[in-house]
């Protein structure tokens, strides 16, 4: 069968972006082949890795295997969401600080699956940090230094949090 | 063989029960039901399945969400594993399941993959998933039982040309918990135990389940009948997370005292099906929970268990995990 392009509706990072694309793409192939938006990555292709990772309604979703016409409708937020015009996220910060990135391909989606934990809890345990994070592979950093940047970045929005109830 | 691209499909997005049912008739072996995708992009992207027709069940709201009926509750088809995972009428009358569904795949997976498509996902023999014409592909060899084979995932039980395992968690653990599936296509309904749910390749070698083309799974349904029995499930596997079992063990027990009334004891992935183990069940009941019971019971567990040639460790795992499960 030939490939019929249709546009495609997305709620990409807040903005309402129409993307033409054959129904038969994944998600990551709209937003990295049709969008450009390059963050997300594909490494295993299938399901394996969580590079492609991405939050689709406040959840941690796959975007390599998930099929883009099941996205529409819905709010996607990508790695090129997390930061704002005040500057970087404050896990891109800790990941920063805490050298928990080398070769940096499974970052991306370490940062959404991490956001989403923080959305939750500011103070995650070290278990629940793993929990959150048992499906991105990491083949460099030993996890460690991701968990600990993980941790701090959980209290500094605490510290944040704080300031701005006694700021106001 | 060209892979990692999704061929073009003709893609349908129902609205009703109805309207999906009609279609799934339509196009019958060339149409593909699709819920949360994560079993079936795989699929599509290696080309070892190429439907003509993708049903989308995203539409369907009549198949999400758990409700409570006046003998048990009703988990529709389209709930996602997560909300199984974290709703607190599952946790607290069938932890069982809850603790199965925490324990597929990775949080990802769990946001998008369904119950349906968790009870109704293909098996994960990697011949066959390469897409290499197999007697389940309708071939004329199994791959994976050839002598020098790779087969340590495969199946230690009921094997019959086909040496593939039921991959699926949640499906041990509602044959544990005497689950129904309804099922529906365009001429009606019916209601299946989920023991009965599972195809055993001497029967079919190329279903996994009873489901003809043109039916839906609508819903599954857990009878009070287990509610407050004590409850084990436990899945080895060679990562933490974010695998498939080797060998898992589900288990609902209810006792008087240290006495045992009555069990089911359901083990994942030593056989094509969820293998239930009666003859465990009967010879535990009425007696003591203890060390000597669970001992008989792993005893009793593996009699007539078969090997591949890298499967061995299945049969003391296997053991060992149904002894843990009785011994509590
Ligand atoms: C990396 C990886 C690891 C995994 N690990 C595990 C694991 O540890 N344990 C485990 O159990 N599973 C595992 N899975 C398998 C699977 O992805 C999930 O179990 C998931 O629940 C599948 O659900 P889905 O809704 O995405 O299914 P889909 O891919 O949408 O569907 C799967 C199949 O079921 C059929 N189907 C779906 N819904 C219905 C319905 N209502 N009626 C009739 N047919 C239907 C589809 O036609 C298709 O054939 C894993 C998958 C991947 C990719
Ligand atoms: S075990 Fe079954 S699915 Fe795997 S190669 Fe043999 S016949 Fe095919
Ligand atoms: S690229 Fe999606 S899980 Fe690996
Ligand atoms: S930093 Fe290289 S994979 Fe994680």
């Amino acid at each position: 069968m030939p490939a019929v392009t249709q546009i495609v509706r997305l709620t990409v990072n807040g903005d309402l972006r129409e993307v033409g694309v054959p129904m038969h793409f994944t998600l990551l192939e709209a937003l990295r082949y049709g969008l450009g938006l390059t963050g997300s990555k594909q490494g295993c292709d299938k399901g394996d890795c969580g590079a492609c990772t991405v939050i689709l309604d406040g959840r941690p979703t796959l975007s390599c295997i998930t099929p883009v016409f099941e996205a529409e409708g819905h709010a996607i937020v990508t790695v090129e969401g997390l930061a704002d015009v005040e500057g970087p996220h404050p896990l891109q910060d800790a990941f920063d600080l805490h050298g928990a990135a080398q070769c940096g391909f499974c970052t991306p989606g370490i940062l959404c699956s991490a956001a989403v934990l923080l959305e939750k809890t500011t103070s995650p345990s070290r278990t629940e940090i793993k929990e959150a994070l048992s499906g991105n592979l990491c083949r460099c950093t030993g996890y460690s230094k991701i968990y600990d940047a993980v941790a701090s970045a959980g209290q500094r929005l605490q510290v944040e949090a704080q300031l701005g109830e006694s700021g106001r | 063989m060209m892979k990692d691209m999704i061929p073009g499909f003709e893609l349908i997005q129902p609205t009703s029960i109805e309207g999906a049912l009609n279609l799934l008739e339509e196009y019958g072996e060339n149409g593909w039901a699709l819920a949360g995708g994560m079993d079936s992009l795989g699929w599509f992207k290696n080309r070892g399945k190429r439907p003509e027709a993708v049903i989308d069940l995203e539409g369907l709201d009549a198949l999400k969400g758990i409700d409570e009926t006046a003998d048990g509750i009703e988990i529709g088809a389209l709930t996602t594993l997560t909300e199984i995972e974290l709703n607190p009428l599952i946790r607290e009358r069938f932890w069982l399941l809850a603790e199965a569904a925490s324990k597929v795949a990775s949080p990802q997976i769990r946001n998008a993959g369904t119950l349906g498509g968790n009870l109704c996902q293909d098996t994960r023999c990697w011949y066959y998933r390469y897409g290499v014409s197999c007697y389940r592909a309708g071939g004329n060899t199994c791959y994976a039982a050839a002598p020098e084979a790779l087969n340590r995932e495969h199946a230690i039980f009921g094997a019959s040309r086909c040496v593939a395992v039921s991959p699926s968690d949640t499906a041990t653990a509602l044959v544990a918990l005497d689950a129904e599936m309804v099922v529906r296509n365009s001429s009606g309904e019916r209601v299946i135990k989920a023991e009965n749910f599972f195809m055993e390749p001497a029967v079919d070698i190329m279903r996994m389940t009873v489901l003809d083309p043109e039916d839906l799974l609508i819903k599954v349904r857990i009878p009070n009948t287990w509610t407050g029995a004590d409850f084990y499930f436990e899945k080895v596997s060679d990562r933490g997370s974010w695998d498939f079992p080797l060998v898992s063990v589900a288990l609902a027990i209810k006792s008087t005292g240290d006495r045992i009334d009555d069990a089911r004891i359901v083990c994942g992935a030593v056989q094509c099906i969820p293998r239930r183990l009666r003859n465990v069940e009967a010879m535990i009941r009425g007696q003591g929970r203890d060390e000597d019971t669970a001992a008989q019971a792993g005893a009793m567990a593996i009699q007539g268990a078969k090997v591949l040639n890298y499967n061995h460790f299945k049969i003391p795992l296997m053991e060992n995990l149904v002894k843990r499960a009785v011994r509590g």
